[in-house]
This record gives structure tokens, sequence and C-alpha cells, in this order.
């Protein structure tokens, strides 16, 4: 292992590896990046693969139009299939007030350009064939979302990043930071310590106890670990489902055909407490009540075989959106952590936006800093909520 | 020996023995990462029958011993259920027949 680095990343999923990508592609000749597990081990590789911009707040809503830009050409550009696909999110509602609602969201979201628009129940029967059309009175239809693969895009930005120079070193967990007069001057890993003055906290869940290992208050960024899971079914013909298809008032639950095995991934949102940050261990209880849901919204899905479930962490704050950007106590310490449900889907702007910070002090991706301060926790400001799922 | 080609390693994905050999070939040695590029053990039979032999083929090609490898976790339910059944709208397959 390398005794020094410019810059040392620690967490390996689609937020750490995307960083890593785009500190190399800057030109940062020396980037580690650090994986205690495998790559995507954390919540990356337990993701439903969902991309949109159909958010409720100016922020995340200028943030996602510009990620789905870069989502459209990151094949091309890490020249790896990442099975981006363009299948939009249909959202639904069930009453006249969330139809009202959604009318807003959509002009806020015209407003930046997210070309959403509100459609019948016979266009959403058109959009996802075997949809249960008769509970609901309208949809939010953006043909520009989409889905794109976890595995292949945190492969695919690894194995970009790994060729332009950066060292990534999977199984190595980040046991401690050096830190001396309020700069960082090393980190400290089951294989040995890296010198470094550059850190970068892409540990999501974990990242409190990255924090505390820089001698901040662990709940300095209050991010808790939430087990959220998902029940996967037998592939179905291609094309039933292939948007994200919500009702965000059955409990946030959601149906969405894997846009390469074909399977349904159905979710809801019943969030559990963790017994460790290592459990994540499936329930029972999860299993009933995310197939009741997708039963009622597919209920062909009735006699379809389930055939996995698996669980992860949505690493929650208090108003659901990240911390991104400088920890002002410590010198050249970053954070890009605190994902709940949409993590992934930020994956390529904010890689890229970390890296300009730190090389450039300054980025030209559409990123609001002041919307994701890390330090609006400690002032007690917090952001309108954003949708946390898929 | 046949054409490695031709073998089928995961008949739920129709992975073959040579494109397992491709992956590992480029370097890529974890069974987490082998599984999830070619999506073996995430058909229906969950692993049942490829798993093993893709040990096999990662402890031949790397010189590592198999108990060495670890196998990702299987994923409840063990057999495939369906969604009817556990929302106890339906009776199971095998009252059925
Ligand atoms: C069931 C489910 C469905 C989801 N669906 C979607 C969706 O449709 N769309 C979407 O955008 N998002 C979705 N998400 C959220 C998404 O998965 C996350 O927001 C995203 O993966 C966060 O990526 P990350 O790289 O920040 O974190 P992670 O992938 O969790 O990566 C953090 C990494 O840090 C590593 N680490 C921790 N501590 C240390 C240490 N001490 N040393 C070294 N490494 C360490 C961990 O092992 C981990 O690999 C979903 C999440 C779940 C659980």
């Amino acid at each position: 292992m390398k005794s020094k680095a410019e810059v040392v990343i620690i967490g390996g999923g689609s937020t750490g590896a995307s960083i890593a990508y785009h500190l190399a592609k800057l030109g940062v000749e020396d980037v580690v990046l650090l994986e205690k597990n495998y790559l995507g081990s954390g919540s990356t590789f337990r993701c439903a693969s969902g991309i949109r911009a159909q958010f409720t707040d100016e922020a995340n809503i200028k943030l996602q139009k510009y990620n789905i830009e870069r989502w459209k050409n990151l094949s091309e550009e890490l020249e790896y299939d990442i099975h981006f696909k363009q299948t939009g999110y249909l959202f639904l509602a069930t009453t006249e007030e969330e139809v009202e609602a959604f009318k807003q969201n959509i002009k806020l979201q015209n407003k930046f350009g997210v070309p959403t628009r509100l459609i019948d129940m016979d266009e959403a029967k058109e959009i996802v064939p075997p949809l249960n059309t008769e509970p609901f009175l309208a949809g939010a239809w953006n043909p520009a979302d989409g889905k794109a693969c976890p595995f292949r895009v945190v492969y695919a930005f690894a194995r970009k990043a790994r060729e332009m120079g950066v060292e990534i070193y999977e199984h190595t967990p980040v046991t401690g930071l050096i830190v001396e007069n309020g700069e960082i001057k090393g980190v400290k890993t089951e294989k040995g310590v890296i010198k470094t003055g550059i850190v970068v906290n892409a540990a999501n869940a974990w990242a409190p106890i990255i924090n505390e290992m820089a001698g901040l208050e662990r709940d300095f960024i209050p991010i808790r670990p939430y087990k959220h899971q998902i029940v996967k079914t037998e592939p179905i013909a291609p094309g039933q489902i292939e948007p994200l298809t919500c009702p965000p008032a059955w409990n946030d639950s959601y149906v969405i055909q894997d846009g390469e095995d074909g399977g349904v991934m159905c979710g809801t949102g019943l969030e559990k407490e963790p017994l460790s940050l290592d459990d994540v261990q499936p329930t029972y209880d999860f299993l009933r009540e995310v197939l009741k849901w997708a039963t009622k919204i597919i209920p062909a899905l009735k006699y379809v075989h389930v055939v996995r479930q698996w669980a992860g962490f949505y690493a929650k704050t208090p108003d659901s959106n990240p911390a991104i950007g400088r920890i002002q106590y410590v010198d050249e310490l970053y954070i890009a952590a605190g994902f709940s449900g949409h993590g992934f889907m930020m994956a390529p702007g904010v890689g890229e936006a970390i890296a300009e910070l730190i090389v450039k002090g300054k980025s030209k991706v559409p990123l609001d800093w002041e919307w994701y301060d890390p330090h609006r926790f400690e002032r007690g400001e917090l952001r309108s909520t954003a949708f946390q799922i898929g | 020996m046949s054409d490695k080609k031709n073998i089928i390693i995961c008949r739920c994905n129709e992975v073959t023995q040579e494109e397992i050999e491709a992956l590992i070939d480029q370097g890529i040695t974890d069974i987490e990462m082998i599984k999830r590029l070619l999506r073996i053990g995430m058909g229906p039979c969950q692993g049942r029958t490829c798993l093993p032999m893709v040990v096999s083929i990662l402890a031949r090609k790397t010189g590592k011993k198999p108990e060495e490898i670890k196998l990702p976790a299987t994923r409840i339910p063990v057999r495939p259920v369906p969604a009817g059944v556990l929302v106890g709208e339906m009776e199971s397959d095998e009252n059925e027949e």
C-alpha cells in the first residue's frame, strides 16, 4: 500500500468512486480510495437504480436536471455501458389535493427545464400496461427520468479512475485520522498509515464515525442509518413496468422493472432501525407490507414469484438532504454523505462538484452549496424535506 | 475438453465459463463483483447450482484455496414464492397442480 497521497477518499460507493474518477480527470495524480469491504458493499449495490429530477425544491431539481445530462453521456465518457435508460418516473395521485400538489411541483420543475407533465390514467395505462388505474386520479410523468445499473456504475467509475492512476484499496478499513493543529496529516488503516493533507468523507451511513475520527462531535452531522428493503420478483416481459411507478400516498410504495433482467423491484417506506451498522438482515414484516402495496398497484404481480429480498441503509439527515462540502473545523476535510433514497442518482454531479471544489475552490456544477451545507444542522437550520424514495 | 463458449455455468442467466474466465483475466477476482457484473447467482435458483462452480473456477485461476473464497450472502426466500401467497390471497403452488 502507498504511504502517501495527495487526496484520500474514504468509502467506495457510487459517491466515493465518482469523486475518485473526477479528481483524476482534473489531473490530480495521487489519489487513494479506501473501502472497508468490497466496492459498492454499502448502500450502493442495494439500491433500486432510479434516477429522477422530479423533486419539490429548487436545489434538488437543478442538481438533478444537470445530473440527468451527465447520466446520458456517462457510458461513453467512462467507456463502459452503465445501462442508463430514460424510462421515466410516474408518480400517481389518489386525491384532488395531491393532484393540486403535483401541479405545483410540475410548475417548479418546468421552470428549470424538467419536462414533467400531468397525465390522465389512459396515458398512464399506455406507459405501464398492467397498472391498476382505478384508485388514481392523475399522474406526474417525466419521461426524462430513468435508471442505470448500480453495479456497472461503480465498476465503471473505479475502472476509469484506476486507468488514470487512482489507487483503490478494498478490504481496507480506515481506523483513524491524524489531525494536528486543525490540519489533516494522515489516514490510519488496518494496513498502515497514508500521509495526506486532504480527506473526503464519503462513508455515508458510517460518515459520523469518520467525523468522530477527525475530532468532531459524532452528531455534528446527525446521520441516522435506517434499514430500507427491496423485494424482487422473477423476470416479466420487458416493457411492462419500465418507469419507477409510485403513489406517494401509499406509504411511498413503488415498483420498477430491473432494466437488465426484467424482474420487478418493489419498495415501501417502512423504515427499521438497524440493530447495528452491520445489520442488513431483511425482515418478514417488510415482505408482507411491500407486497400488499405492490399488488394493489399492479394486481398481476400476485401471480409472479418473489425470488429475493435484501436490505441496505438510508443514511438519513433531519431534512433528508445530504451534507456536501467543506468542513470548516478541520482544514481540507470534505464530506459528501447523508444520502437517503437518492444518493445513487446524484453521484456523477456530486463527484464532479467535490473534485472541483478541492482543486479549484469552486465548481461549475449547479450545486447549491448553501442548501447542502454540512454546518446547517449545528445552526438548527433545516431545509424543506427532500422526497426520499428512489 | 469441450468449448468453453458452450459450457453454461449459470443456467438462470445463461452465463458461460468463457465469460467468467474473461472477467477474471481482466483482473476482476472478487466474487461479489463477478456475481454482479455477470448476474451469476441472481436468478431464480439463487446461485445454488452456479456459485460453487464459480468458486472452483476462481480458485483454479487465482491459485487460492476454495475455502478462502467466501460465498455471497444468500437472500430470502430460499425458494421462489408467488407474491399473492405472501399477501395471503392465494394458495401456495404445492397445493395447486
Ligand atoms: C433499498 C434501497 C433502495 C434505494 N434506491 C435508490 C434509488 O432508486 N435511487 C437512488 O438514487 N438511491 C437509492 N438508494 C440510496 C442509495 O443506495 C444511496 O444513497 C447511495 O448508494 C449512497 O452512495 P454512497 O457512495 O454515498 O454510500 P455507500 O454506497 O453506502 O458507500 C459508503 C462506503 O463507505 C464504506 N466505509 C464505511 N466506513 C468505512 C471505513 N471506516 N473505512 C473504509 N470504508 C468505509 C462502506 O463500506 C461503503 O461501501 C436506495 C437505498 C436502498 C437501501
